[in-house]
């Protein structure tokens, strides 16, 4: 399968992700400057981590507005896979495609330290491979994670099951304690009503090696693999171990 | 001109500036603060017709300047 991952001004967990969905899921992985106006052939999006144009105004704001959103958001509506990660949920926040926003953690502080991740459902492109009541221990890194939607968003993504990742003790409680940020309802991740955009706070991509301390996060990707090899016909996914 | 733009969070938003701002100004001896909002202001210096701005404001604070889901904004043109 083809990635297109995405690089802004102030990207900075892209190489992370090629290196992830190239060298240990042995796929496709280009980059993708942010002025170009098409994603060419690629089957997913990934929009990453980092500091998009110095998280100036707002996280995401204005990389909203660079070229290569056009294309992502005809790909999206098109039915298209896109995940974003970190920065990358806040792009797509801003850019509308998923519904929320992110704000300051309440504790002002940057948070970056490994959590526990309860999946709702399994009902995803993006955690389709997670196996039932499994918690997927992955790291965050953010000082802008803190989840808010107005109460008719929020009681939408409840009803149609549009949570994917909520914050979790290790025993996978959804206790105050367990939630770094402020988040409400302790999410983590969401996708869209069509359940092919998602956006999440953890970085899966660095957490996909055991020799980097855990591999959870690998079967985020594995998911989307699953996904688009049954959209696409091809049979089972081809991974390399490392 | 210019367009002055103030930003606030929405009430509904958690707010650890605005709170955090509000307990050093008690402990500083200040009494009677009831509440803190800390937000942004912007100035965007213009030519041209200021009725003809006015709706081209409106416009850029509610796509770029602001984000509707979490923050109010209100803006004066002189």
């Amino acid at each position: 399968m083809r990635f297109a991952v995405l690089q802004f001004p102030g990207s900075n967990c892209d190489q992370d992700c090629v290196h992830v969905l190239g060298n240990v899921l042995g796929q496709d992985a280009d980059y993708l400057w942010h002025k170009e106006e098409s994603i060419g052939d690629a089957d997913a999006v990934v929009v990453p981590g980092g500091f998009s144009y110095g998280d100036y105004l707002r996280t995401g704001s204005i990389a909203q507005f660079s070229p290569v959103m056009n294309a992502v958001k005809a790909f999206a509506n098109a039915g298209g896979l896109v995940i974003g990660i970190c920065n990358g949920f806040q792009i797509l926040c801003e850019t509308g495609l998923l519904p929320g926003a992110l704000v300051r953690n309440r504790s002002l502080q940057f948070r970056c330290e490994t959590i526990f991740l309860k999946i709702p459902t399994t009902d995803s492109p993006f955690t389709s491979e997670v196996p039932a009541d499994r918690l997927l221990c992955v790291p965050i890194a953010h000082g802008e994670g803190c989840y808010f939607a107005d109460d008719e968003a929020l009681a939408k993504l409840r009803a149609d099951d549009q949570i994917l990742f909520q914050y979790a003790t290790e025993t996978g409680d959804l206790t105050d304690e367990a939630n770094p940020n402020g988040s409400l309802l302790n999410i983590a991740g969401i996708c869209n009503e069509g359940r092919n955009v998602c956006g999440m706070m953890p970085h899966p991509e660095r957490a996909s090696e055991n020799i980097l301390g855990a591999d959870d996060g690998r079967l985020v990707f594995e998911s989307m693999l699953r996904h688009l090899e049954v959209k696409t016909g091809v049979g089972q996914a081809e991974t390399a171990e490392v | 001109m210019k367009a002055k733009i103030v930003i606030t969070p929405k009430k509904a938003v958690l707010d650890p500036q605005g709170k955090t701002v509000q307990t050093a100004l008690e402990h500083m001896g200040y009494d009677g603060v009831k509440a803190v909002h800390v937000g942004k202001y912007l100035e965007i210096e213009l030519e041209g017709d200021a009725d003809s701005w006015r709706p081209k404001i409106d416009e850029a604070c509610h796509k770029l300047l602001s984000n509707p889901v979490i923050e109010d904004y209100h803006f004066t043109i002189e």
